[in-house]
């Protein structure tokens, strides 16, 4: 019981501050803090050379453009050493011809897969499962994604809720069911029986007071 | 070291980052902008050359010291 709750304590929510790290990388030493600025995509994998995170590897590498447009830089990470990661990036071009630009964190402490809360004993007590945080450029997480050891990651899922989180930051709105850029998106509900009777006349698309939409200009 | 290798050379970035740099002092960002490198990738450089005492900090700022001054100059153009 006291375990439980020291895990629970110690995992990371949406809203807070992402845990400071400094790690050996693919890229050199890196902290969190040299991406300040920038929006991160920090994503765990169990192992390299394993197959499900092969291809995932090979999707993140073909979505990174589009992060980058977006100001988002990635970050992997797994309980492997640098060389395992070096080895198996070089393999991954070899074998694909696609070039693996991101870093990878070599934990071997564990120390940034468990202030994350990336190891889940009861998927594996020594492999990280397949996480994503995505941090904003201030650094404050925004969402976290935990998929099984067999379940590979879905890109478009992780690209589309970039683009919904920075429209929600540009825009002050929220945004609906399966939204895509260019959809209309959820004007927050008011929080005053005046500003229900006045939203119903601001010329939104309204269901009701509490469901209005409207077109992003 | 991602910027300075074992022997002491510096690599491709870090050779990026100390002609940036050997042109004009300045901070992370503009760095990362002559260098056409990612700004995580400079300021863990930055922190490298400092360590390797090729570059110190002033204020926000980064600046060659004559050691890294020399290798920029040794630098093939």
């Amino acid at each position: 019981m006291e375990e439980l709750k020291e895990q629970a304590v110690s995992l990371p929510r949406l809203g807070q501050p992402a845990p400071a790290f400094e790690a050996v990388t693919t890229h050199g030493m890196l902290k969190l803090e040299d991406f300040k600025g920038s929006w991160l995509v920090l994503f765990s994998h169990p192992a390299d050379f394993t197959p499900v995170c092969t291809t995932e590897f090979i999707a993140f590498a073909e979505i990174f453009p589009e992060l980058q447009k977006r100001g988002v830089e990635l970050l992997g990470l797994s309980v492997d050493s640098v060389s395992s990661h070096i080895a198996w990036a070089r393999n991954v071009e070899e074998k694909t011809g696609v070039k693996i630009p991101f870093p990878i964190i070599a934990d071997l402490s564990k120390e940034v897969s468990t202030a994350y809360g990336m190891i889940h004993p009861g998927q594996s007590k020594t492999e990280t499962v397949r996480c994503v945080f995505i941090i904003d450029d201030k650094q404050v997480i925004r969402t976290i994604l935990y998929y099984p050891l067999t379940t590979g990651r879905n890109m478009d899922e992780i690209v589309r809720i970039v683009d919904a989180l920075q429209t929600t930051d540009a825009n002050g709105v929220a945004t609906p069911a399966n939204w895509r850029p260019g959809d209309k998106v959820v004007v927050p509900a008011p929080n005053t029986q005046e500003g229900a009777e006045e939203r119903l006349k601001e010329g939104y698309e309204c269901v009701d007071w509490y469901l209005c939409q409207k077109k992003l200009k | 070291m991602a910027c300075i290798s074992p022997d002491g050379k510096p690599t491709a970035s870090g050779a990026k980052m100390l002609r940036a740099l050997k042109a004009k002092s300045g901070p992370a960002e503009e760095v990362a902008q002559k260098a056409g490198l990612p700004l995580f990738r400079v300021r863990s450089g930055l922190r490298e050359l400092v360590q390797a005492g090729l570059a110190n900090p002033k204020g926000d700022s980064y600046e060659l010291t004559p050691k890294g001054s020399q290798l920029a100059d040794s630098l093939p153009a």
